[in-house]
């Protein structure tokens, strides 16, 4: 009798949801972003680019784009030209495998390879103004575009990698991504909708902060929300994160630059 | 009875004070305060803005999404009936807070030329209030409209 | 340069009630926030906004700390004449922006 109750027990315990991470993800048709849980009002301001403070950001990073810096006094434009052109669908398929280093990257830091390597000026730091500026500017060119991150044979650890960390219970609230985002999104969180969390906008105009940020820091606030200790700016375990929630937003239009609350 | 209830005050006093004696001196000394203010600070300020003149409800309306995305940035509208005439127009629309630091939450001039007298901007909100907004007409006259608005925080902040 | 943005209709009729659409881009620091130190961070706002529409002020705005930062103020106006419709932000430390649009009425 025991025996049995236990075994009943194990049966159970595999069908439940934190047993393991599911297979599957959500199928394309069912993904949902977080513009449709928003109120009329802030859905207007992403609607209407001089509504959208992050015009600022993209009016800046277009003036960047223009300006000669580092020692090879080099712009972005005299190897890119113009950007509407050749920065068109790159935001959608980033992050990006970096034959150079081996290893997954993101557009951040594929802006700040370029200025190392290219322009040998000194790579801008994360969130900083013109980083940000640079790569909603960038971004803005993959606007209405499907995301396109296609994982391959080499990028293949960093998706498993990105798919564990979404699906790992962390910090004192002990919850995962998944928990919130795939188990009850579109249900509410002490007033707040919950999203299916894909990073259809990024970099955002968030209204907590009432500025423009990315992917990363929108991320190390939920991990500071679940009261764990943040991973850093760059580093890889944030990076395979992102690769793994493009790729499962991946079909999902670009809205960069998008309002979220 | 008496004798039970004082000892246990006592004791609970001498914990207090124990407690606050661990505390470093700064905290100690410092006390927190509530910077939200009250519906009393919004009539002041209202009165002020009306010279206490009668305030009749009508004509403003005031919109403000039931709950919002996010105090930090709540998107909000007045629109106030007038012909705004010469002789029959909106000269000024304040709009007031009763739970912010402060009561007043922003002030505008119009007149005849706006043609519609109808304003709208993007506030902060510190908590769960209703807003006031108050007309001044070109007849000296003064109109009010208020609308409930439910404010929280928002999940998943950022360490400070 | 890229601190305001404005939108106004590049033609009208006149008489026509026109909606005026702005964007400022500025922090709008309360004075209520602190560092991690405790250290109070003074208020840095935007203080006043103003309309003219060739020359005449036909709208203008006191702004406080209640206002989100990058502030967006839309209204209405008439378009009287054809010209320029000009726009001025004024505000603590000296902050002074201006931007302006053209206007054909006919």
């Amino acid at each position: 009798m025991r025996a049995f109750r236990i075994a009943a027990w194990l049966l159970v315990a595999s069908t439940h949801a934190w047993a393991q991470p599911p297979a599957t993800d959500t199928p394309l048709a069912e993904r949902r972003s977080g513009y449709e849980q928003m109120k009329r009002e802030t859905r207007a301001m992403q609607d209407d680019d001089t509504s959208n403070p992050a015009t600022f950001w993209v009016l800046e990073g277009e003036s960047a784009w223009k300006r000669k810096t580092g020692a090879a006094n080099r712009a972005c434009s005299e190897c890119h030209g113009d950007a509407a052109v050749s920065m068109k669908g790159v935001a959608a398929r980033y992050p990006a495998h970096d034959a150079k280093s081996g290893r997954v990257i993101n557009l951040e830091q594929r802006i700040n390879a370029c200025r190392i390597e290219r322009q040998q000026a000194k790579p801008l730091a994360y969130e900083s103004r013109e980083l940000l500026a640079l790569t909603t500017y960038v971004a803005r060119q993959s606007r209405g575009l499907p995301i396109a991150v296609a994982p391959d044979q080499k990028t293949r650890p960093h998706l498993d990698a990105g798919r564990a960390t979404y699906h790992r219970k962390i910090g004192q609230i002990d919850l995962s991504c998944a928990q919130c985002h795939d188990q009850h999104a579109g249900r509410h969180l002490a007033g707040n909708p919950i999203p299916q969390a894909h990073p259809t906008g990024y970099p955002i105009y968030r209204l907590e902060w009432q500025g423009v940020g990315s992917l990363q820091r929108r991320l190390r606030n939920c991990m500071s929300g679940l009261r764990a200790e943040p991973y850093e700016y760059g580093s890889q375990e944030l990076v395979d994160l992102e690769y793994y929630l493009m790729w499962r937003a991946r079909g999902m239009q670009v809205e960069t630059p998008a309002v979220r609350p | 009875m008496s004798k039970r209830r004082s000892r246990r005050e006592f004791l609970s006093a001498a914990a207090v004070l124990a407690a606050a004696a661990t505390l470093p001196a700064g905290v100690r000394a410092q006390a927190t305060k509530d910077l939200r203010g009250t519906e009393q600070d919004m009539r002041v300020a209202i009165n002020h803005f009306t010279g206490s003149r009668p305030l009749a409800k009508g004509k403003v309306n005031l919109e403000v999404p039931p709950l919002v995305d996010n105090g930090n940035t709540v998107a909000i509208s007045v629109t106030v009936e007038s012909p705004m005439t010469e002789a029959d127009h909106v000269r000024s629309i304040r709009i007031f807070s009763e739970r912010n630091p402060e009561p007043i939450i922003m002030g505008f001039r119009l007149g005849p030329r706006a043609g519609r007298a109808s304003v709208a901007t993007r506030v902060r909100l510190a908590d769960t209030q209703t807003l006031v907004a108050v007309a001044e007409m070109s007849d000296g006259t003064y109109w009010f409209g208020s609308a409930p608005t439910v404010v929280t925080i928002a999940s998943c902040l950022e360490e400070i | 340069m890229s601190n305001a943005l404005v939108t106004v209709p590049k033609t009208a009729k006149k008489g026509e009630i026109i909606e005026i659409r702005t964007l400022v881009s500025h922090n709008m620091e309360t004075g209520y926030r602190r560092t991690e130190r405790g250290v109070p961070i003074p208020r840095d706002i935007v203080r006043t906004f103003s309309c003219t529409y060739n020359g005449v002020e036909i709208f203008s705005a006191e702004l406080r700390p209640a206002i989100s930062a990058n502030p967006y103020i839309s209204f209405y106006t008439v378009a009287t004449e054809t010209g320029m419709i000009a726009f001025h932000w004024k505000g603590d430390n000296g902050f002074s922006v201006s931007s302006s649009a053209h206007i054909t009425v006919t």
